[in-house]
């Protein structure tokens, strides 16, 4: 649901501006494409979200918190994939974005070395174009993982992804790219010497692990099938994995009086908390705007 | 940079792409594929075809009891264009997902889930084929046949099925493209097919490898078209034209001259 007083201000907005462009209409030729009208006033923060639920709940906790501090604030949800949005956010018609700081940074800098986390971060604020910025960066993250059932886990005394090395015949599984990718099957081996075969079980990788027809597989930390199905997730201390924690991407002349109201927030949304707050969403079917309302009460941001 | 107009650069984009693309097929295709893409074309050309012969030892004579005694069209019409409308993404999960809840092993799950998905985009353009090859039969030429003594069975066996055959090869030749654009979807899967080089190119951003897979596509969808096209030609030759077009008209009085220049061309007016 939209909030009805965010409505209301953006129609002024748009009526101010449309009556501007009505009288500029004789002497300008107007572009009707050009994405700039509308968003000019500093006022309005507009805040954008992948195609992905769990990314949008966190934009709607940004959304709140800055309609809390009196912003009037625009929602963008659901713009897709970093090729769709990304030239968005350089082209100033979206302000704020949830991140994931490692796969940011393969975007701006495919070649990065970096995967801990710190690394990332300051690798990432090299990378960023003069336009962008990130804020402090949460200790949330939702990134790659080797996850296995508890049996295996118990049967083989994994706690690591190093102790693969001691199993025979493990079988991997995960979206067909994970074959290509530098902490695939190749990763594996060279990093923590373990051999695995794989399998591209694709949207059939969690039924596929937890069937059996594999033994590890590629899910996200924040899935919250890793909870409810009480599955492990193997320690990465080398860092095969690109750490990427969710960090808001701004607009850089707003990072400053952006931060002041979702430093906090960063601050407080914890790995558990998001998984928690995906899990309300997949089991408890709740809409992202009623999850961002009540982690925001119960966090004490809104009272 | 050249004074080269925005067209030409993206045009030499695609050149690129193009030769790009090329370059994959031809490097996969080799000894240094390790015989990997072969397996995945070998997987696709499986995938087509085991659908579509399943989806014709359903539609075939199921089209040939409708078109045989001429009812049944309407509901058969009915039933084949929703199953067109559905989306075969969709029905692959819902079936792997349905059959899990009663605990099939993931693996047929896969299979059966893709084969009814391909299955169901199949049946419509066969079923189709099917009851219109008979019903494009002059009717004349079943009475004819109904004449002599044939049984009903006959009557389909000697008369329908041969004059109804061009017609079911052209709904076999477009349920067998459809299915073949659309068996890239088993590689969600993990059934492979050309898919799998397309949907692994995607989020890696290899743009050479997904057209290539997508060219090697239209390459199977071409060749297999181009097979169709030739049985349709054969049959076209042994069957004797029993359809309702136009035959040379000899029981007609009229003057020589008139039926060389009707005889091959079609007389409606």
């Amino acid at each position: 649901m939209l909030n009805t007083a965010g409505n209301k201000g953006r129609l002024a907005l748009g009526a101010a501006v449309v009556g501007v462009a009505l009288a500029l209409s004789g002497c300008a030729q107007g572009d009707p494409l050009s994405p700039d009208e509308g968003s000019g006033s500093t006022d309005t923060i507009v805040v954008g979200s992948q195609a992905y639920y769990s990314n949008e709940i966190v934009a709607e906790i940004y959304a709140q918190a800055l309609e809390n501090a009196g912003y009037d604030v625009e929602r963008s949800f659901q713009i897709g994939q970093r090729d769709a949005y990304i030239p968005a956010l350089e082209g100033g018609e979206v302000d704020v974005f949830p991140e994931y700081t490692g796969n940011l940074l393969q975007y701006y800098a495919p070649d990065t070395t970096a995967t801990q986390t710190d690394e990332v971060y300051a690798a990432l604020a090299d990378a960023l174009p003069d336009g962008l910025a990130v804020l402090a960066q949460s200790s949330a993250s939702d990134q790659d993982s080797y996850t296995v059932t508890q049996e295996f886990a118990d049967a083989n005394s994994l706690s690591s992804i190093g102790d693969l090395a001691n199993v025979d015949g493990v079988v991997l599984g995960g979206p067909p790219e994970l074959e290509e990718r530098p902490y695939g099957p190749a990763g594996l081996e060279s990093v923590y010497g373990v051999t695995v075969s794989f399998e591209a079980t694709g949207d059939t990788t969690f039924d596929a692990l937890v069937e059996g027809v594999v033994n590890v597989a590629n899910i996200y930390t924040a899935d919250p099938r890793i909870q409810t199905s009480g599955l492990v997730t193997l320690d990465d201390p080398e860092g095969l994995f690109l750490a990427s924690n969710v960090v808001p991407l701004v607009n850089a002349d707003l990072a400053e009086e952006l931060a002041a109201v979702l430093d906090p927030i960063s601050a407080a949304l914890t790995a558990e908390g998001l998984v928690a707050l995906n899990v309300q969403s997949v089991e408890d079917q709740l809409s992202s705007a009623q999850i961002a309302t009540e982690w925001l009460t119960a966090n004490g941001f809104v009272s | 940079m050249g004074p080269k107009g925005p067209l030409a650069h993206a045009g030499g984009v695609v050149m690129t792409l193009f030769f790009d693309a090329f370059a994959w097929i031809l490097a996969n295709l080799g000894p240094a594929g390790e015989g990997e893409l072969w397996t995945r074309i070998g997987e696709h050309v499986l995938y087509s075809l085991v659908s579509v012969a399943i989806a014709a030892a359903i539609a075939i004579p199921a089209g040939y009891l409708i078109g045989h005694t001429g009812r049944g069209r309407e509901i058969a019409v009915a039933i084949s264009g929703a199953a067109r409308a559905l989306p075969s993404f969709g029905l692959i999960l819902f079936f792997v997902l349905l059959l899990g809840t009663f605990g099939v092993g993931l693996g047929v799950r896969v299979a059966a889930g893709s084969y009814i998905a391909f299955v169901i985009l199949a049946i419509p353009s066969i079923l189709a084929g099917a009851y219109a090859g008979l019903e494009a039969i002059d009717r004349s030429t079943i009475s004819a046949a109904r004449a002599i003594g044939m049984t009903e069975w006959q009557i389909l066996r000697k008369v329908e099925v041969p004059l109804g055959l061009p017609l079911l090869i052209g709904g076999l030749r477009s349920a067998t493209l459809q299915v073949v654009a659309t068996a890239t979807l088993a590689a969600y899967v993990n059934l492979g097919g050309l898919g799998f080089d397309i949907i692994q190119g995607l989020p890696l951003r290899r743009y050479d490898q997904m057209l290539g897979a997508a060219l090697l596509v239209v390459a199977l969808a071409f060749a297999l078209d181009a097979l169709f096209g030739l049985a349709a030609q054969i049959t076209e030759r042994v069957i004797p034209d029993g359809r309702s077009a136009p035959r040379p008209r000899q029981h007609r009085a009229g003057p020589k001259w008139s039926r060389a220049s009707s005889a091959g061309t079609p007389a409606h007016n």
